[in-house]
């Protein structure tokens, strides 16, 4: 089919895999078949295409938004029901809670004439969420065929691999088929597929190359590569536009662009700078490093007594106990462990703003323990405003 | 209660609604000694009334300050989706990644006063922004399930249509909330909304087709993880179809965003940061317009000041805190000192004074500042003041009118002499205001050795940063309408003008100029430079140059008005009508220490019941105190660890002996397990507050978990 080759780029081997498994549309197909790979590996695209392209009936459910099992099941239901009855288009809510119920709504959906002959595909994305569910949910869906005795087969998308599945009391073995990650010339094809209608496939081409030379040391993430190609591509114009430089004068358009997808690196891709902030700097032409990042933001204020709680919680959580009367014996009464007033409250208020957490159990209500989570340059900074220096006291610093 | 019912079991008996709340006027309180002669009741009005304005303005103030914010985040707000209505068949929108737009908003670290700015937030997007404005806590999102429920049911009542109301909430029930539901429900809204007749709230949002929906995540910190990244997935997948706009409250750094979020996540998002004004330049404002003003006659003493300020700024933070304590201390004063009465503006003090009581003239009498004001008078106005009721009224009459005189020049004068200080190296009299008011509250601030040196240093100005100086202080000056200093207002005037002058004849001083080119910067080092440059000056008996004199001149100048008008409030006479002093009480009341009470009550327990019986020295144990109490003495002197057999045969002894005189009554048997009891439930009361509990390391012993018990 050239039509399907042409939309699913660099996965010619897994898509015959998948063609071959499902077969005829009234053959029998696999009862299970769990996809995996990683991130933006086209694990959902592929079987989002082939299925449509194929025009098999199937029902498509993102697990994240199920957080519960019966919002799951009543999800595929009603999505199956609405296939089966399109045109006449009734809308009756299926109500179900259990993998039972299920199962006989289940025979009776796919019981319509447009279901009953052919194989119907359940695609369950993000299948790892399923493990956080019932016990019996995972299991049942995977010899599903078995339990409603009708011509189906469950196809599971995740990024984890299949071992971490696997309940401990056994269950059916599904085929498991292994999406590999695109290699650098795969990405650079995928990418320069989608050129932009008003500059040639060749100049997006050598664009792509660049941004690939730069980013694909640290990003091998498809949609985010492509999100990043799209923001930067009107810097890549510019001389162009400007018309100081041609279409092909490749080594002036990369003079210009090298530098600012490197500022580019450091700044959107970590998000330290949001897109639409970065396309108005572009805009502006002025200098990202002028522009103010998430992380340079780390001071924060904090009341007098607060600091001191905080600093004598960093020291018990890095000193060992057996030290404390090295350091505060020869110096007592450096740091007045006296009366703090309102002492709990200000620790829980610290808590909340995830200064300090809770190690523990919730339920030990006469010894809550807990431990500091701030960094040392953190606690320095807090030290330096209260005229404390924490580094004498640090074992480490020893 | 009885019930008809045979079983056993709990049954819930609702309270009797016929039961009326007896509830005493809140005025009442303020009855002390049921001594109608003192005005309480007028005391309450004036109370009432002081705090009511003081209440608004602070309101207003507060409007002020985050109005920049506001507005810099309804900006965001309404150009963050329209850009995607616009051009979304254009070829980037179509690759790009569609992010939720973001608004990180900083609020710092007092969460006390978050309340108040996200509910003017609130209102401020409803009128300008959406309709749709929704705001969670964590504490009601424990997981997706209550995450999504609890935004759907506030979104629901977000929607003005009231018609469909009844039937929206058949819908919430039946549906189990999910995503899919939610921009299901949304798109029904909005195109019903859209051929529409125009509603009231419509007006303002009907730029868009689809307005979009906010939700304000108030503690962004104590969210858990997991809701927050999965439900930022969920509704970035469902964000074409509905418009989703995040608000993030953060309390402390926005790096807590990369903490809690992975990459993966994050990239999901856009997002911009909003920063709020720091609490500590809130809580000088409000200093500025509650405190630092003759608008309100309330005043609050050196020591009231200082328990305030160092709440706010050793605990924490919180201007809401700050105000409370202003108004309980404004409470307290209005309370407890019967002349507070007279603590109005001053036409109505006035007429206030002429009905006033004999007691309360009697009052006035008493005032030390008063007794020390009539000491200071010759002897037959002495006597008329003190005998003579209506020479008295008009003697306080303008008393009063001094004391409103004194304190409008006051603040005059404290902000001239802020405008001098504060820009001295190293602040000897303090960065804040706040800080030279509570010196000058103090005491007599020319005596202090900061004032010297600060003199010493303003000795040393430039001229330039002189005559800004004195040019912010005529200002100052010129901004009040009183004439008492209209005069050093002209004063200050003509020094300026001599300084002017000084510029056109400065050829001529150029030839004696090099001293004062040398006093040009005023860092710390040159300073002391310039300092023994002068003192070598001096001793050589050098002439000062003209500029030298005139400078001179301004600091004698602003000197006088420090000696002549900062008087500390002790010295004039019927402060205590304005000035709340009882700094006790309010610390009492806001750093309130629940332990040392509770041990107060248990050790002590005469303090509270005010039993003649339970007086006792100090150390033994009255036999005829609450079980409790002697069970807590006797614990007291036991260490880490109680042996209960011990513990119950000392509690049996200390007990018998009270009860001697009716031991015949009861057999010794019946007697003993009456008392095995008692101790029984008196350990158990002690187990509940919690100063012993239950140890497995010991049999019949019980650990002890407080003082000296470790």
């Amino acid at each position: 089919m050239p039509h399907l080759e042409n939309m699913v780029l660099c996965r010619e081997s897994q898509v015959s895999t998948l063609q071959s498994l499902f077969g005829e549309r009234h053959h029998f197909s696999f009862p299970s078949i769990f996809i995996y790979g990683h991130t933006a590996s086209g694990k959902t695209y592929v079987t989002q295409t082939l299925l449509k392209t194929l025009e098999l009936p199937h029902v498509f459910v993102n697990c994240v938004e199920c957080f519960t099992l019966r919002l799951l099941l009543e999800q595929i239901l009603n999505k199956l029901n609405h296939l089966s009855s399109s045109e006449d288009g009734c809308s009756t809510q299926i109500t179900c809670d259990t993998l039972n119920d299920f199962v006989r709504l289940f025979k009776q959906v796919t019981k319509a004439k447009n279901l009953k002959d052919q194989t119907v595909y359940i695609v369950l994305d993000k299948a790892e969420y399923l493990r956080d569910m019932e016990v019996n949910v995972l299991p049942g869906f995977l010899r599903l065929q078995e339990l409603c005795d009708r011509n189906v087969t469950v196809i599971f998308l995740s990024e984890i691999i299949w071992e971490k599945f696997r309940p401990s009391t056994g269950c059916f073995e599904p085929f498991v088929l292994y999406f590999p990650d695109y290699s650098i010339g795969n990405l650079q094809k995928i990418l320069s597929h989608d050129h932009p209608p008003e500059y040639s496939a060749d100049f997006y081409a050598a664009y792509i190359n660049i941004l690939l030379g730069v980013f694909y040391t640290v990003c091998r993430d498809l949609k985010e590569l492509s999100h990043l190609a799209v923001l930067n591509f009107p810097k890549y114009c510019e001389p162009v536009v400007k018309g100081e430089a041609s279409e092909r004068d490749t080594r002036k358009l990369w003079r210009n662009i090298e530098p600012h997808l490197k500022k580019a690196m450091q700044t959107v891709y970590l998000r330290e700078i949001s897109s639409s902030q970065w396309e108005k700097l572009q805009k502006d032409d002025a200098d990202p490093g002028q522009m103010e990042g998430l992380s340079t933001y780390t001071h924060v204020e904090l009341p007098y007594y607060s600091k001191f709680i905080l600093i004598a919680a960093y020291l018990a959580s890095y000193n060992p106990a057996r030290t404390d009367k090295r350091f505060f014996l020869k110096h007592h009464g450096k740091i007045k462990k006296t009366n703090f007033l309102k002492k709990h409250e200000k620790i829980t208020s610290l808590v909340t703003l995830q200064l300090l957490t809770l190690v523990g159990h919730d339920d030990q209500l006469d010894g809550p323990k807990y431990k500091c989570t701030v960094s040392l340059d953190f606690i320095r900074a807090i030290a330096r405003t209260v005229n404390f220096d924490i580094i004498k006291y640090l074992y480490d610093f020893l | 209660m009885a019930t008809s019912s045979v079983s056993k079991g709990c049954f819930v008996f609702k309270p009797n609604l016929k039961k009326r709340k007896t509830s005493v006027p809140i005025e009442e309180y303020f009855n002390k000694g049921k001594n109608e002669s003192e005005d309480s009741k007028l005391r309450f009005e004036t109370y009432q009334l002081i705090w009511q304005q003081m209440k608004s303005e602070t309101e207003q103030l507060q409007e002020e300050l985050n109005k920049n914010l506001f507005d810099s985040l309804i900006k965001f707000l309404q150009k963050s989706h329209s850009g995607f209505q616009k051009n979304s068949k254009d070829w980037g929108c179509q690759i790009k990644l569609r992010e939720i737009p973001t608004a990180a908003l900083i609020l710092g670290v007092n969460v006390t006063d978050h309340d108040l700015t996200f509910r003017s937030l609130t209102e401020a997007l409803q009128n300008n922004v959406t309709p749709y404005v929704v705001s969670l806590q964590a504490r009601d999102c424990p997981d997706m399930k209550h995450f999504l429920q609890k935004l759907f049911s506030q979104l629901m009542d977000c929607h003005v249509d009231v018609e469909s109301k009844e039937q929206e909430k058949d819908i919430q029930k039946k549906i189990c909330c999910s995503m899919d539901s939610l921009s299901s429900w949304y798109m029904n809204v909005t195109q019903k909304m859209d051929p529409g007749k125009p509603g009231k709230k419509r007006t303002s949002s009907n730029q868009w087709q689809s307005p979009p929906v906010v939700l304000i995540l108030k503690d962004m910190e104590s969210f858990t993880t997991k809701v927050l990244q999965d439900f930022i997935i969920i509704s970035s997948q469902h964000l074409h179809e509905f418009p989703l706009i995040l608000i993030f409250g953060i309390a402390t750094s926005p790096i807590i965003i990369h903490r809690l979020l992975p990459h993966a996540v994050s990239s999901l998002l856009c997002i911009e940061i909003f920063q709020s004004l720091s609490c500590k330049e809130h809580l000088t404002t409000v200093f500025d317009k509650l405190l630092l003003t003759t608008q309100f006659p309330f005043k609050l003493s050196e020591k009231v000041l200082q328990i305030l300020i160092s709440i706010f700024l050793y605990c924490d933070f919180s201007i809401q805190n700050f105000i409370k304590g202003l108004q309980l201390s404004l409470l307290e004063h209005f309370y407890s000192q019967p002349l507070s009465v007279l603590c109005c503006n001053l036409p109505e003090a006035k007429g206030r004074i002429n009905f006033l009581s004999d007691n309360q003239c009697e009052n006035i009498r008493r005032l030390p500042s008063f007794r020390r004001y009539v000491e200071k008078q010759a002897a037959e106005k002495q006597v008329a003041l003190l005998t003579n009721e209506r020479f008295l009224k008009e003697e306080t009459q303008s008393l009063l009118e001094n004391l409103q005189v004194y304190h409008t020049n006051y603040f005059l004068i404290l902000r001239c002499l802020h405008e001098f200080t504060s820009s001295l190296p190293k602040y000897p009299l303090g960065r804040q205001i706040r800080e030279l008011y509570c010196t000058c509250l103090e005491k007599n601030i020319w005596d202090s050795e900061e004032y010297a040196s600060a003199l010493q240093l303003l000795r040393m100005l430039a001229k330039d940063e002189l005559m800004t100086i004195l040019q912010k202080c005529f200002n100052v000056l010129k901004s009040s309408s009183e004439k008492q200093l209209g005069s050093s207002a002209k004063r200050i005037e003509e020094l300026l003008a001599q300084f002017q002058s000084l510029d056109e004849a400065k050829e001529e001083e150029d030839t004696s100029g090099s001293q004062s080119k040398g006093l040009q910067k005023t860092d710390l080092y040159h300073l002391q430079k310039s300092l023994l440059e002068m003192k070598e000056l001096r001793r050589t008996g050098k002439k000062q140059t003209k500029f030298e004199l005139l400078r001179e001149k301004v600091v004698n100048f602003i000197d006088g008005l420090v000696r002549e008008h900062l008087l500390p409030p002790e010295t004039q006479p019927l402060h205590e009508v304005v000035y709340f002093t009882a700094a006790h009480t309010l610390h009492e009341h806001l750093n309130a220490a629940p332990r040392i009470a509770l041990h107060t009550a248990l050790n002590n327990p005469h303090y509270y019941l005010k039993n003649e019986a339970l007086k006792s020295e100090e150390g033994c144990i009255p036999n005829v105190a609450p079980d409790i109490c002697i069970a807590y003495k006797l614990h007291l002197e036991c260490s880490r660890l109680i042996n209960l057999v011990d513990w119950s045969e000392a509690f049996a002894t200390v007990v018998t002996a009270a009860e001697k005189t009716d031991a015949s009554s009861v057999t010794s048997e019946e007697r003993n397990e009456i008392i095995h009891a008692r101790f029984i439930r008196a350990v158990s009361e002690l187990e509940l507050l919690g100063f012993v509990k239950p140890t497995k390391r010991k049999t019949d012993h019980v650990a002890r978990l407080t003082w000296g018990g470790c």
